[in-house]
This record gives structure tokens, C-alpha cells and sequence, in this order.
């Protein structure tokens, strides 16, 4: 399969009521939901989307905002007043009931919020139970069944009754169900709301190597943002029946499309879901090696600050230099910049989540380097920098924004330092 | 004004005439299939010595509720014995399974089917009213039309007049399912007859058990009424008694009733928890031999 849209929703309306067709019909000439309130309900209001495979798609809310309507229009749950719904290429809006069930049970799996076990089944029958729906024989679905209990963590419970699991253990085995299935895409409804938090952090944790080792297309419900920015490769905001914005974690973050997104992610964790890519700014002060002393200290002397980033002939970062040590250098004569690299730079991947960056930064006033995994500069952070984006205020206050230490040394000193240095080597 | 009525009676009448003219073969062969199933119900019961019964309904009792039932099982069939009731009572339960099996059968299906649609729901629930609240007694004239004096005017009687609880349970505990377990079985693709069967029946039976043993129970409450209509068993003694005012033979089939009804009650009831002694032993057989499978 070489289709990389798994799942796609195309306008689509769910109304509620007396008059369902009707209140999407107003809608759709423009009325607004208010208006058509004496004819029904209108949960989803013109919802369009695409969702790639392997991706985590997290539909994000408050309750009453139609995204737990909008979940059961992807499986089909409930029927789509207006609008189409393809699964894996396949349209599933409008088909007859037999060909649906056969799209639930080959392509499109559930959790649910309150876990929706059999009560009356152990836990490995409900581990198997999509695969008994697909009729698949006792002996191979249960083999499969164990399979995936070991994958969830549930060893040793195979044979336990739900009700003898606690809230956490319980949804792995809505988990399990869901993955045993073995369909491409794993609707979410609100899974982990009803887990304690510590529970819930590491459910989410679980699900996220779950996803990356078995490479499932996810559609997560949440009304928690917190978890969405955590989980979601890209989150859809939904307000009111409609989707204000679709984004990854960090555009929803840094570019809400209006004030009540924004107001929404104020209280975010941003150390958390911010990278060190996303607030890095670019190097100024770079040298190479192989340029020496004097010129290190000479773009130091055009940036006016007090360090330097060095980077190795074959561009790879090799660590920072202080104005002093360059002065130093350049007086005695010395031409080899890297007696004088201070090695304890600290450097991190562009996926850092802030909260990794505070620490060193309040260690060290050098600006963090950010490195690629070939070890090449790709930005800074210097601690103004990192504040700003952790307290959400612009930088760009003023013309000349101060964002790295300033130099400890004044310009004239470098100057003279240069134009002596310069005579001497003219000397030579 | 005083010579407006409504002849409410006069048309029922009509139609019972024209129903006993037109499918007269119809009821014949119902009364014929009623009678050939109580006839044999009542000679499994009534054949074997006393004590054969009362060995097996205590065997019944120890498997559903453990010691303490058995023993008051077999002390009340023993009073049932000694008031020289035996034959009544056994007849009396013949009735009373026969009717309660043939309600039970039809108002599951009913059931199901109120649960599964609003429209049948809002069709059965004021014919269902109209059954339970009718006097019994009222029941008793068309069957004795329609099936003439014996046991089947009693069975027909008894049915409809216990159908009620049974539907209506049944549609409680079906429609009382959460919600999201069904559509768990929905979203994984199975069809709406595996989700009744493999989901709703299951988690619904604690009700629709509570539904069977109030069908029981009317059942019983009616067939003493039914004895009226020459059903015999207990209720014959019972009408007996009031027609000579006979205090003595009265509190006796009387008593005999409150045991049967006791019994039935709680060894119903007992079904219904799910939770037996036989049940647990069943279960921790089949945990055992599952662990020995999977080691």
C-alpha cells in the first residue's frame, strides 16, 4: 500500500434532533448554530481533515465540542449527516451495514474512554475478541491474544476477569483488544482520561513506543492539552462543533489561529513541548579552527560579545571560545585556537524539549549550542533566549535585542590588541 | 342521555364469537398441543415415588444455593407430603412449568424486539399494561370460550396474565447495557445478532432473570386462580375450600402454594445472581485445567 492518507474526512456535518438535514442545509447557507437550535443539534459543523499513516492525529476539546461525535463518524458509529469519511481509500459514508462491519474489522479499531471490556469474558477473550469477530479460529487467535497480552504488559492476568484489574491495567487490555485487531488505524476516544495521572503519564508513554514500534495510524480524542501537545504529531482544536485550528504542538503553540486557541495553550507546559529548534537562533560569532586567534577575536570585536562558537575544518561544532583566552592567545603569538576550546560547551539535539535546556543553562552564561546528529552548528540558545520562550514573550523587544553575553573586554583593547599583533606579525 | 352506552362488552363478545367460528381448528390444535405438554410434564412429576421428587429438587437446591436451601426444600416437601398434597402440588407444578416456559418463550423474543426498537417498544408497553392490569378472573372467560374447561384455559390464562414482567425485564436489561460495551462490539465489527448474543444477552441476564422468576411467580398466583376453570392441582382444592368454607383443607392447599412459591422463588433468584455453588466449581474446574493447557 503506497496510499499515505489513512484516514480522511471531507466537510462533514452531524446534526442531532427533529431535523438533522435540515439544520446541516442552514448551516451550510451560513446560519449559525444558535439559529438553528429549535431544529436540532448541531455537533460537527463542516469537519474536513486528512490523517497520514503512522501518524498520531489528536483531536483536542473541551466536552460538548463534538469531537467524541466527530470519532464515531470515522468508524462509523454514528452515521455523517453530510460529508464523506474514507478509510484507507476506501469510502465508508453511505455503505451498506455488512460492507462497514467488514471496514471495523480489517481496517479502523476502538478504545474507549470507560474501557468497554466484556465484563463476563477473561482477559485474553477480550484481547481476542476482534479477532473472534473476524473469525478467526480459538487456538491461533488466542496464540495471537498472548502475543500482544506480553506487549501491553499484562503477563500473568491472561486469565483474570476485567473486574479484577485496576482502572490502568484494564485499559491495556482495551489496548491490547484494539491492537490485536491488528487494523491500520486505532480510534482513541478519550482512553486515558479516566486513569489517575501518574497512571496516564505512562500509558502515554507506553502508547508512543507502542506507536513507533508497530507504526499505527492514531487518532487520539482528548480534552486534556497537555496530553495532546505530548502526544499528537499534529492536533486539531475543536471549539463548538468546529475545527479552529490543525497543527503540529508547537504551531498550535507559537501561532494560535485565534484567541481562543491562544487562550487555551497559556497554561501548557511550554518546557515540555517547545524543542530547542523551535526557539533557536541563528550563530553569529562562528570560526573555524583553522582561522586562528585574530580572527576570532575580530568577529568578536563586530558582534561585541565575550565568546565565539568554533567549528572543526569539516564544519562538526568543537566548542566555544572566551574573548580573554583569544587576547591572551593573540598576545603571546600563539596561532592554534584550539589550545584554548573550552570543551564544557554544552550542546544539544535540535528535539531537546526545553525543560532538558534549563539546567545547563543556568550552569554556564554561554549559549546552548544546538547540533545535529553529524554534529554540525545549527543554531544557539543563549539564556535570554530560553527565558523568553518559557515565559511566551516575543524577543524582538527592540532593534539591538541583547541576547548574548555581552564582551568583557572593550572594543578599543581588541583593537589595539589587533593593530600591535598586526605590526608584530608584519615584523616576523 | 341516560340511554347512551357503549357497547364495549356486546362487541368483545362479537369477536370472541367470530374468532371460536372462524379458527375454531386453530385453538383446537393449540388446546390439543398445551394439553399434550402438561400431560407430560405431569406424568414426569407425578409418576416417580414422592421422594424421587424431593431427592431431585433438593439435588437442584444444593447445586443453585448450597445446604441450607436443601434442607428447607426437603423439610417443605415433606409438609406438602404430610398435608396429603402431594399429587395437587405436583400437578400445580406441571401448570405452572408449562405456562411459565411457554411465557418465557414468548416474551423474550418480545423483549428483544421492545429493546431493539423505539416504535415496537411504544407498540408493546400499553398492550402489556392493558395484560397485567386486567382482573385475571377476565382472562379466564374468553380461554374457557375458546379452549373449553380443563387445563389449557388456565395455561392460556396463566401466560398472558405473566408475559409482562417477563418482556418488560428483558427489554430493562437490555436497553440498561453500557453503552459503550455494545458499541466496543460494533466498532469491532460484529453483527447486531453476535453483539445480542455475545454482549447484551450476557450482561443483561441478571435482569432477565429477575423478569423469569416474577414470571414464575405469577404464573404460580395465577394457577390457583385457573383452578376455577377446572385446571385442577392446588388451585381445585383451594376453590373447593371457599365453596364449603373449609378452613382446614384451605390453610393446607394454601400452605402448599407459599412452599411451592418459596422454592421456585429462591431457586430462581439464585439463577439469576449467576453466582452458584455449582457454578463456582464448574468455574474453578475450567480455570485449572487452563492453566494446566497454558504451562
Amino acid at each position: 500500500m503506497t496510499e499515505t492518507i489513512a484516514v480522511k474526512a471531507d466537510r462533514l456535518y452531524k446534526a442531532f434532533g427533529r431535523r438533522p438535514h435540515e439544520v446541516v442545509k442552514k448551516m451550510k447557507a451560513g446560519s449559525s448554530r444558535d439559529e438553528v437550535s429549535s431544529l436540532g443539534t448541531a455537533a460537527v459543523i463542516d469537519a474536513s481533515f486528512e490523517v497520514h499513516r503512522g501518524e498520531i492525529f489528536v483531536v483536542m476539546g473541551l466536552s460538548g465540542s463534538g469531537k467524541s461525535t466527530l470519532i464515531r463518524m470515522l468508524n462509523g458509529l454514528l452515521d455523517a449527516t453530510s460529508g464523506t469519511v474514507t478509510v484507507a481509500g476506501q469510502p465508508i459514508t453511505g455503505i451498506p451495514a455488512a460492507q462497514l462491519r467488514d471496514v471495523r474489522r480489517k481496517n479502523i479499531s476502538m478504545v474507549f474512554q470507560h474501557f468497554a471490556l466484556l465484563p463476563h469474558r477473561s482477559v485474553i477473550d477480550n484481547v481476542a475478541y476482534g479477532l473472534e469477530v473476524q473469525g478467526m479460529g480459538r487456538e491461533e487467535r488466542l496464540a495471537k491474544a498472548r502475543t500482544i497480552i506480553r506487549l501491553v504488559g499484562l503477563d500473568g492476568w491472561a486469565d483474570s476477569l476485567p473486574s479484577e484489574l485496576s482502572g490502568g491495567m484494564q485499559q491495556r487490555v482495551g489496548l491490547g483488544r484494539a491492537l490485536a485487531a491488528d487494523t491500520d488505524v486505532l480510534l482513541m476516544d478519550e482512553a486515558f482520561s479516566a486513569l489517575d495521572p501518574l497512571i496516564r503519564r505512562e500509558m502515554q508513554e507506553q502508547l508512543i513506543e507502542l506507536q513507533a514500534e508497530l507504526g499505527k495510524t492514531i487518532i487520539f480524542i482528548t480534552h486534556d492539552l497537555n496530553e495532546a501537545m505530548f502526544l499528537g504529531d499534529r492536533i486539531a482544536v475543536m471549539r463548538d462543533g468546529r475545527i479552529v485550528q490543525i497543527g503540529t504542538p508547537e504551531e498550535i503553540l507559537t501561532d494560535p489561529a485565534n484567541d481562543y486557541v491562544a487562550q487555551f495553550v497559556q497554561d501548557v507546559d511550554r518546557a515540555r513541548v517547545l524543542t530547542a529548534a523551535s526557539v533557536m537562533e541563528p550563530v553569529r560569532a562562528v570560526v573555524t579552527t583553522t582561522g586562528g586567534p585574530r580572527a576570532a577575536l575580530r568577529i568578536m570585536r563586530d558582534f561585541q560579545t565575550s565568546a565565539a562558537f568554533v567549528l572543526n575544518r569539516d564544519g562538526s561544532f568543537a566548542g566555544v571560545v572566551r574573548d580573554r583566552d583569544v587576547l591572551k592567545l593573540v598576545k603571546a603569538g600563539d596561532a592554534d585556537l584550539r589550545s584554548i576550546i573550552l570543551g564544557d560547551a554544552v550542546s544539544v539535539s535540535p528535539d531537546a524539549p526545553l525543560v532538558e535546556l534549563v539546567e545547563p543553562s543556568v550552569e554556564s552564561d554561554l549559549a546552548i549550542a544546538v547540533v545535529d546528529e553529524k554534529k554540525r552548528l545549527l543554531g544557539v540558545i543563549p539564556r535570554v533566549t530560553l527565558l523568553a520562550a518559557l515565559g511566551n514573550v516575543s524577543t524582538n523587544t527592540g532593534d539591538l535585542p541583547v541576547i548574548e553575553p555581552a564582551a568583557t573586554i572593550s572594543v578599543s583593547m581588541i583593537t589595539e590588541t589587533l593593530r600591535e599583533t598586526a605590526l608584530e606579525g608584519a615584523a616576523l | 342521555m341516560n340511554d347512551f352506552r357503549l357497547p364495549l362488552g356486546t362487541i368483545v363478545e362479537g369477536f370472541i364469537d367470530w374468532i371460536t367460528d372462524t379458527f375454531g381448528f386453530f385453538f383446537d390444535f393449540i388446546r390439543a398441543a398445551f394439553d399434550g405438554a402438561y400431560e407430560l410434564v405431569d406424568f414426569l412429576l407425578v409418576t416417580p415415588p414422592f421422594w424421587v421428587i424431593i431427592v431431585l429438587a433438593a439435588g437442584l437446591a444444593l447445586a443453585t444455593r448450597g445446604w441450607k436451601f436443601m434442607v428447607g426444600t426437603i423439610l417443605g416437601l415433606t409438609v406438602i407430603v404430610g398435608v396429603d398434597q402431594w399429587e395437587n402440588a405436583m400437578d400445580t407444578l406441571a401448570l405452572v412449568l408449562v405456562a411459565s416456559v411457554l411465557a418465557i418463550a414468548f416474551s423474550l423474543p418480545l423483549g428483544i424486539l421492545a429493546a431493539k426498537s423505539t416504535v415496537a417498544s411504544n407498540i408493546i408497553r400499553p398492550i402489556l399494561d392493558f395484560m397485567q392490569t386486567m382482573p385475571a378472573f377476565v382472562y379466564l372467560i374468553p380461554a374457557l370460550i375458546l379452549f373449553r374447561v380443563g387445563v389449557v384455559p388456565g395455561i392460556v390464562a396463566t401466560i398472558i396474565f405473566a408475559m409482562a414482567p417477563g418482556v418488560r425485564l428483558t427489554e430493562l436489561g437490555i436497553r440498561g447495557v453500557d453503552r459503550e460495551v455494545v458499541e466496543a462490539g460494533q466498532a469491532f465489527g460484529a453483527s447486531p445478532w453476535r453483539i445480542l448474543r455475545q454482549i447484551q444477552l450476557p450482561l443483561a441476564m441478571p435482569t432477565i432473570m429477575a423478569g423469569i422468576n416474577q414470571v414464575i411467580m405469577l404464573s404460580l398466583s395465577m394457577v390457583v386462580i385457573a383452578g376455577m376453570v377446572g385446571a385442577g392441582g392446588l388451585g381445585a382444592d383451594v376453590v373447593a375450600s371457599l365453596n364449603r368454607i373449609d378452613v382446614a383443607l384451605g390453610f393446607e392447599a394454601g400452605l402448599a402454594v407459599v412452599i411451592l412459591a418459596i422454592f421456585l422463588d429462591r431457586l430462581t433468584a439464585a439463577l439469576g445472581t449467576g453466582d452458584t455453588p455449582l457454578g463456582r466449581i464448574l468455574a474453578a474446574r475450567k480455570r485449572r485445567s487452563q492453566q494446566a493447557l497454558a504451562a
